[in-house]
């Protein structure tokens, strides 16, 4: 329709129109390579993802948490765990650089779209840009084919954002996110799990990521059982990141001082829903009832 | 030896524009209006996938007329803008105008260096986010852009049905009025159109951050109420429409109510 040739580059806010055989479908990402978006760091790193880079992974065994590089915050713990009918999804709300704490009321798990959330630990700059341009590509799709992805499907384009950010994973800007949703079709939560080369794995009952990551996965471990219900599953959330926080130093705990609480959002058939602070900072407070041991610091 | 021949431009303008017309009125007809709490698009379309009115951003709607293949094109055209500026500057930051200003730059384009002109008209609405400001473009096949106050009508038979709901609009009248009322226009007095045959949509404040709202035939039946419920099985009935204008006055059904409730936070992350 009124094109001459394929290889018009758009300027960024005209009309994007594309001729017929090379137009990009509802992919957000293949729009934007072919619209030039000032933004030259992301298109570079992008291709030179795609093209396919030469390191990898288990030769020079980057792992987020321990590459810290000065002056880059970093997001630490996500747990994901199922219950009867969705997923909760908790994190911390701490950001570190090296070995100060660089926010304390960071968030770090959003709503990718109306079913399904995502948590993100690693390097928080290029964490919440992926979560951005994530958000952005699962809205795009759904208006343009008029259609929502499948959560499979989702998780899989998450995937290649991972991978495509893997040349910056390796100067130790990765990121690891958990991505969990409800799956409309098949009426169940499920879980997925990243590592840094854009892997996916789909968990069965809960995942943890982040610095206090094996920290939460313990605790989720010792007190998870199949049919839990929301409320418990909530519960044991919080718990595994209470206890995630008192191992690890980089992982916030909950913070009254200052009214910061951890994220926690339930994702049912109903959307996502993220808790109210004063319910996560009552559950809080029922956990540390529990905890109590007083007297413990003293010497003799 | 052959002549160059030679036609007036007045004249190339005149066929392109009567060509663009007909095409157009082959296509069924739509409304646009303003309600009390958002606009209210309502089009004639049997076709329950193929739509005539979509989203375009969180307050952007759009709506087209004439040719599907051609105003389909451009409705993703305006996704594709729409979330390429938001992503690259802010949500906030993408609106109606110079969605509508694009459309026009390039219908207006195609009016004047093509040899075919484009069968649409196309109407980009944007709800005001806080006030009652809100804005209704309407471009035509030439690139005219025209900004409406109040209501507008797309396609074939506007004249007439501009005519009927300029008599019936009120200002700030409930969404179920509103749906009476474009529905009648849209109609006319000899027929009736049941909710199967209509597509509509709103974009209303209290939906959350994504305005638009499709009506479902369960909405529209209920919000045309009892009489075109009861008609909504058979093809024509006539003699009601007095009656459908003029029984208006209940306040409009709480229009969320059954909707999947809008994530808490729903924000693209900032800062941090």
């Amino acid at each position: 329709m009124g094109s001459d040739d394929a290889a018009i580059a758009f300027a960024p806010m005209s009309l994007p129109l594309f001729p017929a055989g090379a137009d990009p479908g509802p992919s957000f990402l293949d729009m934007l390579r072919r619209v030039s978006v000032p933004d030259e760091g992301r298109s570079e790193t992008r291709r030179a993802g795609s093209v396919g880079h030469e390191r990898t992974v288990s030769g020079t065994a980057v792992q987020t948490g321990n590459a810290h590089m000065a002056g880059v915050a970093h997001g630490t713990t996500i747990v994901a765990l199922r219950f009867g009918g969705g997923v909760v999804v908790a994190g911390d709300r701490r950001a570190t650089e090296g070995y100060s704490i660089a926010h304390r009321g960071i968030e770090k798990v959003f709503p990718a779209d109306r079913f399904s959330a995502v948590g993100i630990a690693g390097a928080a700059g290029p964490a919440i840009d992926m979560v951005r341009l994530f958000q952005t590509q699962l809205e795009h799709y759904e208006k343009v084919e008029g259609l929502t992805l499948s959560l499979e499907g989702k998780a899989n384009q998450l995937a290649q954002m991972v991978r495509a950010n893997l040349p910056m994973a390796m100067e130790g800007l990765g990121v690891v996110p958990l991505f969990a949703g409800y799956d409309t079709r098949r009426r169940l939560g499920r879980i997925f799990s990243y590592d840094l080369a854009g892997g996916r794995y789909e968990e069965l009952e809960y995942h943890a990521t982040g610095s206090g990551g094996r920290d939460a996965r313990t605790t989720v471990k010792l007190g998870y059982r199949d049919g839990l219900d929301s409320h418990e599953a909530v519960e044991l959330a919080v718990k595994a990141l209470y206890q995630a926080a008192d191992e690890d130093s980089a992982t916030g705990g909950p913070d009254p001082l200052r009214g910061i609480y951890p994220v926690v959002a339930v994702v049912d058939q109903d959307g996502y829903q993220r808790l109210p602070d004063e319910d996560v900072a009552e559950r809080f407070t029922a956990l540390l009832t529990t905890l109590e041991r007083p007297g413990r610091g003293a010497r003799s | 030896m052959t002549m160059p021949y030679y036609v007036a431009p007045e004249q190339v303008m005149k066929d392109r524009a009567e060509y663009a017309q007909k095409g157009i009125a082959r296509g069924r007809s739509l409304v646009a209006a303003l309600y009390g709490t958002g606009v209210l698009i309502v089009a004639e379309n049997p076709s329950r996938t193929l739509h005539k009115i979509s989203e375009i951003y969180d307050r952007v709607a759009f709506a087209g007329a004439g040719r599907y293949n051609e105003f389909d094109q451009l409705r993703v055209a305006g996704v594709r803008h729409a979330d390429t500026k938001g992503f690259t500057y802010s949500r906030e930051d993408v609106d109606a105008r110079s969605l509508a200003n694009l459309y026009a730059q390039f219908l207006g384009q195609v009016f004047t260096h093509e040899m075919k002109p484009l069968e649409v008209e196309i109407l980009v609405a944007e709800l005001d986010a806080d006030g009652d400001e809100h804005q209704l473009y309407h471009i035509a096949y030439d690139g005219t852009v025209v900004d409406e106050v109040d209501f507008t009508v797309l396609g074939g038979d506007s004249a007439t049905i501009i005519e009927r709901l300029s008599s019936s609009y009120r200002g700030g009248w409930p969404l179920a009025e509103a749906v009476r009322n474009c529905v009648a226009a849209l109609a006319g007095p000899d027929r009736t159109l049941a909710p199967a045959d209509l597509e509509a949509a709103v974009l209303e404040q209290g939906n959350g951050r994504r305005t638009f709202r499709r009506l479902s035939n369960k909405d529209l039946e209920q919000l045309l109420g009892p009489a075109a419920a009861a008609v909504s099985g058979t093809s024509s009935h006539d003699g009601q429409e007095g009656q459908l204008v003029r029984a208006a006055d209940e306040p409009a059904p709480a229009g969320g109510a059954d909707q999947q409730p809008e994530p808490a936070r729903d924000d693209p992350p900032t800062g941090g």
